[in-house]
C-alpha cells in the first residue's frame, strides 16, 4: 500500500521538525522519516543534556528540550513519523510526484521531498580493521535482529554504553556471554550496570578488561578475537562478536539520487533552498550555498523559505496570502484546537 | 605556535596553531581527516588522537565526560585524548600527536 501526503521530510532533527511547522502553516501535510528510533537527530542522540545558547529567545536550552518543544510545536499539524528506517530509493512519477521507499519496505507518495538529514543517517560505528567486510552481519553483528541466532552460542560483547550493557544482560539468559570493556566503569544507565555486575558475581556472564587488537576467521566457523590489555594479548574464540562503539553519521543512499553535490553536501539556491532537481529541497546542515553557516537557526530560516516554494508545488492554482501567525484566525483555530 | 601531526597513512604535517582554538579545530581546519561529528562539545569520539608522551603532562587532564566518551573510541591508549577538549596555549608550541584509527 502506498501512503499519500504532500511533503516527505527526510530527517527528524530540529530543522526537519520545524519544517513540519512551517509547511503546516501553509496547509501542507507531512510524513517524516528518520533512521533513529526517536525524533531529534543529533540534538537527541549526541547531546540531549548539553545546553545550546544560540536559539533566538531561548537563553539556554538542552538538545532534548529543544526537540520536545519542536515536537509540540509541530503536533497541531498531525505529522506522521516513520522511525527506525532509512530512505533507500526515490522515483519520480509521470504526474510529477515522488515515490519514496524506505528500508522497512514502506512506500510513500508526495509532491515534494525535503531533505533535512543533517550530516546523514546515524549508523553503527564499525571496527576500523581492514578486510572485515565478509564477516559483517555474519559473525560480527552491530545490531541484533534475530536473538534466536545467538541461542547457546559463545558471544563477545564489546563496549561500555547502554547497548553493550543491555545486550549483555538480555543475552545472558540464552547464551554464553563475555562482556569486554577497556575499563571497569560504564557509561550505561546505573540500573543496567548493577544488573550486569550482579550477573558477573553470579558467574552468569564473564567480564574481561581489554580492547580488540585484531580479528581473524578461525576453523569451525568461529571467530578468533585477539584481545589486548596493556601489553598483554590473549586469543578468544567465539561464535559471534557484538561491538558497540556508538553511532556515526553517513550520507547513505542520498548520494545516489542524482542531486548536485559538493563533497557530502547538497547544493541549493538561497531563494527556495531547492536542489538541482525540482521539487526536492535540502535544508539544515546537509545543504551548501555561499556563506552557509551550520547553525540550527539557519536551518529554521531555510525551512520557512522552502515552505513558500513547496506551496506552489502543492497548490499550483492557489495564491499564497502571506499572513503572520499573530493575526491569522485560521491559524489560531488550528494551533489552539 | 606549531603543531606536528602524523596522519593515519604516516604522513607528517606541521600546522600553525593559535591559542584561541582547540586542537580539534586546527586539525579540522587544516582538512586533516578528522570527523569531529559533534562539533566539539565532547559528545562523540570522532576527534580521537594520541598525544606524544612527553607532551601529556603539559595538557590539563581528562575529565569524566571525556573519559566516558573515549569508551566509543577504538584502540584507546594511555595517550588517547579527544582533541576538542584540548585548548591550545603557548606552552604547547611544538606539540606532537597522531590521528587515531577511525
Amino acid at each position: 500500500m502506498i501512503e499519500k501526503t504532500d511533503v516527505i521530510v527526510i530527517g527528524a532533527g530540529p530543522v526537519g521538525l520545524f519544517a513540519i511547522f512551517e509547511l503546516g502553516l501553509l496547509n501542507i501535510s507531512c510524513h517524516v522519516i528518520d533512521n533513529l528510533d526517536k525524533p531529534g537527530g543529533q540534538c537527541a542522540e549526541l547531546y540531549p543534556e548539553k545546553p545550546i545558547y544560540d536559539i533566538p529567545s531561548r537563553v539556554k536550552i538542552t538538545g532534548q528540550q529543544l526537540t520536545d518543544d519542536l515536537l509540540a510545536q509541530a503536533k497541531p499539524f498531525n505529522p506522521v513519523y516513520h522511525l527506525n528506517q532509512q530512505v533507500e530509493k526515490i522515483t519520480k512519477l509521470e504526474i510529477n510526484e515522488w515515490i519514496v521507499e524506505t528500508s522497512n519496505n514502506k512506500k510513500l507518495q508526495a509532491k515534494c521531498i525535503v531533505i533535512a538529514a543533517g550530516a546523514g543517517s546515524f549508523v553503527p560505528r564499525k571496527i576500523p580493521i581492514e578486510n572485515l567486510d565478509n564477516l559483517d552481519g555474519k559473525k560480527i553483528l552491530y545490531a541484533v535482529r534475530n536473538k534466536s541466532l545467538l541461542e547457546n552460542k559463545k558471544i563477545l560483547i564489546v563496549g561500555g554504553g547502554d547497548s553493550a550493557l543491555d545486550w549483555t544482560n538480555e543475552l545472558s539468559k540464552i547464551a554464553d556471554v563475555t562482556l569486554m570493556h577497556r575499563r571497569k566503569e560504564f557509561r550505561a544507565a546505573p540500573d543496567s550496570v548493577s544488573k550486569m555486575l550482579e550477573l558477573e558475581n553470579d558467574k552468569k556472564i564473564n567480564f574481561l578488561l581489554g580492547q580488540i587488537d585484531n580479528i581473524e576467521e578461525s576453523k569451525n566457523d568461529k571467530l578468533k578475537v585477539i584481545v589486548k590489555n596493556n601489553e598483554e594479548k590473549i586469543d578468544l574464540e567465539v561464535d559471534y562478536l557484538l561491538p558497540f562503539f556508538g553511532l556515526k553519521m553517513e550520507l547513505g543512499p542520498i548520494a545516489n539520487w542524482g542531486l548536485n553535490l559538493d563533497e557530502n553536501l547538497i547544493k541549493v539556491d538561497t531563494e527556495k533552498f531547492e536542489t538541482s532537481v525540482s521539487s526536492i529541497f535540502a535544508i539544515g546542515d546537509i545543504n551548501a550555498y555561499p556563506g552557509k553557516l551550520k547553525l540550527i537557526l539557519s536551518g529554521f530560516h531555510e525551512a520557512a523559505l522552502m515552505a513558500q516554494q513547496c506551496f506552489k508545488y502543492c497548490y499550483p492554482d492557489k495564491k499564497n496570502v502571506f499572513r503572520y501567525t499573530t493575526s491569522s484566525k485560521d491559524l489560531h483555530k488550528k494551533l489552539n484546537s | 605556535m606549531k603543531i606536528k601531526v602524523t596522519d593515519r597513512e604516516g604522513n607528517k604535517h606541521e600546522l600553525e596553531g593559535d591559542t584561541n582554538s582547540t586542537l580539534m579545530e586546527v586539525l579540522r581546519d587544516a582538512n586533516l581527516d578528522i570527523e569531529a561529528a559533534c562539533g566539539g562539545c565532547c559528545a562523540c569520539a570522532t576527534c580521537h588522537v594520541y598525544i606524544k608522551d612527553e607532551w601529556l603532562d603539559k595538557i590539563s587532564g581528562k575529565d569524566d565526560d571525556e573519559e566516558s566518551m573515549l569508551d566509543q573510541a577504538f584502540d584507546v591508549k594511555h595517550s588517547s585524548r579527544l582533541s576538542c577538549q584540548i585548548s591550545l596555549s603557548e606552552d604547547l608550541d611544538g606539540i606532537e600527536l597522531e590521528l587515531a584509527p577511525e
